[in-house]
């Protein structure tokens, strides 16, 4: 392995995205990008991907991957049991725009 | 007298409320004014709950004059700005939320409101908890009271700063690559992590779901143990709590450190590590030798890899967990949108800061298509070997310790043109988090007049042996009791 | 259809679990509720919520796993499918992606010509339902209800192993009829219970190779699953002759037109960016919790249609369509129970004129409009020949529109069967002193009119002579 000096010394490839790429990731998160940010998110992105493409160096052969930190805790199950009343009017003092209990969005064509 | 009270830590407060030494309301007035005194220059609070905790603090004297009450009544603490309060706003440091009302109560809030402590506001911190500096809140950055030109760490820095400048005896912070522990050394307080599961996650806002966990920071090991005692614990609307008993984390704390084997982490003293740093890491190690504890070094191989790993596996759930901020039922929501997609992109894309766009990003493009095993499912196999380090070192030893960031707090501005350079703050924090380990951070002397912190990492579910080793060497220590000069 | 393309069809099923709260949360799911009045903050996706997993729906998607003969995951684990969409509140849908609760089991399924075909089902997961947007009325904005959000639903994936609509909709009806069964699923399509998406494609016949597939969403009719399919294979095929290709898409049915359609909205390439759900544990069930499922089974329709058979001698169609609801078998085991000689008479009855009755208003087996043992009263009177079938089918009716007694309207109305021989020896003899013409005639050689005689009598019984006497009878006496 490496150790932690390494990072700091480390002399990354630039642009490992094109603008191209930061466009569609930035589309498929739904996030509008101010033309001047694209160039921006495109330098530390490719930075951060260089980064984390350190994890190549690691001999992971027969590793399983770890999603969770607490290792053999399993799901507990609840009981089928209604608990919740109706607060609808509660919930949606936060919501932009609502009408007759509705969420309201712009029209959705399927 | 009530101008002194904040010379006290909040295990003392505790008992001179229990004592009628003074009462909730003279305690939470003059807190109130040190808050309002110096929210101008650190800009630790978002919201502060005056009318509310005055009223709540005269019930909690009443409690306590009719002899009833929990272990924290009457006590002022504050929240970090991300568990979710009912009827008080919840911002998350966040344009998204800066209008954004909670209809529930987080299960920590909850706990320590029965335990009788008293909320005084919401503490400033990174958008959505993402941050080493508290420099990405949409409320402005919170300052460092040793130094109000340098930054008092994030992403709990509201938390830190408020604790630190004594605007509060406690906080509840949360930690997910160190958010409790970098700011914790870098404003000299103490801060606390558990073990993930022990604090309820449920009205927590999530950041990264596998790492995120509640926590405090106080002013003392002593006081943190007090604190956590009261808000940790099995929660049913949690599926990842973990349902085993709270121990008294108080009443271990002075347990002899005769026989306790510490080792020092070897990939923590690495090049990175400022010297003066250093040798007050070595320092504090010594107080630990003379105090009994047997010192040895311990390689952690893997553990370097903890940075690359946790920048796949924090923004990968970071970039599913903030989807639900759509402008649809809560939250920031564009001006006329022209259909649906303009309304989810503009949303998203004016609510969310610079930073928390940048880990939303890098998630959705490591769990893409084609990226996913090389990426996420690779981070998630040297997670496991991290963890497996850690599991072989606790074969060996009973804590681990190493400092707790690479240097002393920073310049404000300093690192923000640079992501990575900020990232690599939390270098030495992250571990815990991938492995799902109790750790802390406590002050142990300073560098250039700024404060730096030791580290001190337990096995799962350990949180009693840290504590007791943090309040040994606060027994034969000062550190935390000093205070910043300007907030003396 | 061009004789030279063979048509390749997978089902995705999805089925309502007849929970009592969601999946992830304490809230009801019940039909019908007003907008979002069963939405809970869970459901929502509030900040800081987080899902706790539902026993019951577990149980009910291992007991379908059962009942297929399935591989049960001891461990499974939900993985988050992240897209964007109004009725998607968290911005990702809990499902099951690698690991899913049951995988590997097969249905089989009779055809219209009485073969049986074995349908794969390559795995059934469970996962959370959508909320709905409603677009009617509201100008040009959408509304949304997620009352529906976190629902609990098992999505059950075959493999591409049906050849035509029919047999597409065999194997959806098998399936309906199980989850039935199982009460696992109310079954419900016009409330959205059971739904499916159908994979088509086509493929020259003998090729190895599947064809290109468009995949239509959200069939909620066996009809329309017959007419989607149908058009979408008769659209590709025609594409392909004229030189076109087969684009994967994402289609819509629309029952007014009898069309299939793109969707616009989904046309994106979609990149659910599937990844275990870090809230949720793995999902792990030890054999003490599956065997108590196998233990509470209910005996499955084709068990049952194989025991019908046996038991009350019935052909094997008979013992399917009495099979094919739970309701129908149970209330037909109960007839045929209490009628214990005539099994056969119980199953013409139960398939004949009641289900008839039943249809045409409307109603099922369970309905209380004709219970099983007030029908069994009726054809105990068949049986014990105080009536005719024929006039039984005119007291049915009686007992049908005022809810009486078999007994109660033959007594009242007189219907009482004449066994007597004398008495219907009176009225025939009747009969032939007022037909001298019909009688020479069918003295004569006209054995046709002999038919004419026997409507006579019963004519002037009011139709309660007993039907095999009177034939008897006649011979008897019609010759001279």
């Amino acid at each position: 392995m490496y150790d932690f000096a390494l990072f700091f010394s480390f002399a990354f490839s630039p642009m490992a995205l094109t603008r191209a790429q930061i466009e569609s990731i930035a589309h498929l998160a739904r996030l509008e990008l101010e033309p001047a940010e694209i160039p921006v998110y495109q330098e530390s992105l490719s930075r951060i991907i260089d980064l984390v493409g350190e994890l190549d160096r690691a001999d992971t052969a027969g590793v399983a991957p770890m999603a969770h930190p607490l290792a053999g805790l399993t799901q507990r199950l609840r009981a089928d049991a209604v608990t919740e009343q109706d607060h609808h009017e509660l919930y949606q003092a936060s919501a932009p725009q609502v009408a007759a209990g509705l969420y309201l969005v712009p029209k959705v064509i399927e | 007298m009530s101008e002194l009270l904040h010379k006290n830590g909040l295990t003392q407060l505790a008992a001179g409320l229990r004592t009628k030494q003074f009462s909730s309301v003279e305690l939470v007035r003059a807190y109130l004014q040190r808050i309002e005194a110096s929210q101008s220059v650190l800009n630790a609070f978002i919201s502060v709950t005056a009318e509310q905790a005055l009223g709540a603090a005269a019930a909690a004297d009443r409690d306590i004059a009719a002899g009833r009450g929990g272990a924290l009544a009457g006590v002022p603490i504050a929240h970090k700005d991300l568990f979710c309060t009912a009827g008080v706003r919840t911002t998350c440091g966040s344009r998204m939320l800066a209008n954004f009302v909670s209809p529930y109560d987080a299960t920590v809030v909850a706990k320590l409101k029965s335990a009788g402590a008293i909320t005084l506001g919401k503490l400033n911190m990174d958008e959505f908890a993402m941050g080493s500096s508290n420099e990405t809140s949409y409320y402005g950055p919170v300052r460092n009271p040793w130094n109000i030109d340098f930054v008092p760490g994030g992403s709990s820095g509201g938390s830190a700063a408020a604790v630190a400048a004594r605007l509060i005896p406690g906080a509840t912070a949360t930690d997910t690559g160190g958010s409790i522990r970098q700011p914790a050394a870098l404003c000299g307080i103490t801060g606390i992590k558990p073990t993930y599961g022990r604090v309820s996650r449920y009205g927590m806002v999530a950041f990264a779901s596998s790492l995120d966990q509640g926590g405090v920071l106080a002013t003392s090991a002593e006081d943190a143990a007090l604190m956590l005692r009261e808000m940790a614990g099995f929660d049913p609307n949690d599926s990842t709590s973990v349902d085993t008993p709270v121990p008294d984390y108080v009443a271990s704390l002075d347990a002899p450190l005769a026989g306790v084997k510490i080792g020092l982490i070897k990939e923590f003293v690495d090049e990175g590590l400022d010297r003066e740093n250093e040798r007050r890491i070595r320092e504090a190690l010594a107080v630990l030798e003379r105090a009994g504890a047997s010192l040895r070094e311990v390689s952690l191989p893997h553990l370097p890899s903890s940075v690359p790993v946790y920048y796949v596996v924090a923004p990968a759930e970071c970039s599913s967990n903030l989807a639900r901020y759509d402008g649809v039922r809560f939250g920031h929501r564009c001006q006329e949108p022209r259909d649906l997609q303009d309304l989810y992109r503009r949303s998203r894309g004016e609510g969310f800061g610079a930073e928390v766009k940048r880990r939303i990003m890098t998630g959705t493009y490591v769990l893409s298509a084609g990226y996913y095993d090389a990426y996420y499912l690779k981070a998630q196999r040297v997670r496991q070997l991290i963890s497996a380090d850690f599991k072989r070192a606790f074969g060996e030893v009973d804590v681990l310790v190493g400092p707790t960031s690479p240097t002393a707090a920073f310049r404000i501005g300093a690192k923000t043109a640079d992501p990575i350079t900020m990232y690599l703050n939390d270098i030495y924090t992250i571990g815990a988090n991938l492995a799902g380990l109790p750790a802390l951070s406590i002050p142990c002397g300073f560098v250039g007049g700024l404060p730096v912190g030791l580290q001190i990492v337990g096995a799962h579910f350990a949180e009693a042996r840290i504590l007791n080793v943090a309040h040994r060497y606060q027994l034969e220590t000062d550190w935390h009791r000093k205070l910043p000069e300007r907030f003396a | 259809m061009t004789a030279e393309w063979e048509t390749v069809i997978g089902l995705e099923i999805h089925a309502q679990l007849a929970t009592r709260s969601k999946i992830f949360s304490g809230a009801a799911t019940a039909y019908g509720a007003p907008p979002n009045a069963q939405a809970s903050l869970v459901d929502l996706g509030f900040p800081g919520v987080l899902p706790v997993l539902n026993r019951e729906a577990v149980r009910m998607a291992v007991c379908f796993g059962l009942a297929i003969g399935a591989r049960i995951a001891r461990q499974s684990v939900f993985a988050r499918k992240n897209y964007f969409y109004p009725d998607l509140p968290k911005g990702y849908q809990i499902s099951q992606y690698e690991l899913p609760i049951v995988a590997q089991g097969a249905l089989d399924v009779v055809l219209d010509d009485g073969s049986t075909k074995r349908v794969g089902i390559t795995r059934a997961h469970l996962e959370e339902d959508a909320g709905k947007s409603l677009h009617e009325g509201l100008g040009a904005l959408t509304g949304v209800d997620l009352n529906r959000a976190g629902t609990p639903l098992i999505e059950i994936v075959s493999e591409p192993d049906m050849r035509s609509a029919k047999e597409a909709v065999a194997y959806m009806k098998k399936v309906h009829t199980l989850v039935r069964y199982l009460e696992i699923c109310d079954g419900n399509m016009q409330e959205g219970s059971f739904r499916c998406d159908a994979n088509v494609s086509v493929r020259p016949k003998g090729a190895e190779k599947l064809g290109t597939r468009a995949e239509i969403k959200n069939i909620n009719s066996f009809r329309f699953v017959e007419k989607a399919i149908q058009y979408e294979v008769a659209r590709q095929i025609e594409l392909i002759e004229s030189g076109g290709k087969v684009v994967q898409e994402t289609r819509l049915y629309d029952p007014d037109k009898g069309e299939t359609r793109a969707m616009r909205t989904k046309e994106e390439a979609n990149d659910y960016r599937y990844f275990p759900d870090p809230d949720l544990l793995p999902l792990a069930l030890d054999e003490a919790f599956i065997e108590e499922v196998r233990k509470g089974l209910p005996e499955l329709p084709d068990e049952k249609a194989v025991r019908f058979a046996s038991q009350y001698g019935l052909s094997a169609y008979d013992a399917g369509v009495l099979t094919a609801s739970r309701e129908l078998a149970d209330y037909y085991e109960e007839v045929a129970r209490a009628v214990p000689r005539e099994p056969k008479l119980a199953a013409n009855w139960v398939m004949g004129e009641l289900a008839a009755a039943l249809n045409k208003e409307n109603l099922d087996a369970g309905s209380e409009k004709m219970p099983a043992a007030r029908l069994a009263g009726l054809l105990m009177r068949i049986a014990d020949q105080t009536i005719s079938g024929k006039i039984a089918k005119e007291v049915f009716e009686a007992m049908w529109a005022g809810g009486e007694s078999a007994d109660a309207i033959i007594e009242s109305k007189g219907l009482k069967q004449i066994t007597d021989a004398g008495a219907i020896e009176r009225a025939i003899e009747e009969v032939m002193a007022k037909s001298p013409g019909q009688l020479a005639d069918y003295r004569a050689g006209k054995d046709k009119l002999f038919g004419f005689f026997v409507g006579q009598v019963m004519k002037a019984t009011q139709g309660k002579a007993n039907p095999a006497q009177l034939n008897e009878l006649l011979k008897k006496k019609l010759p001279g």
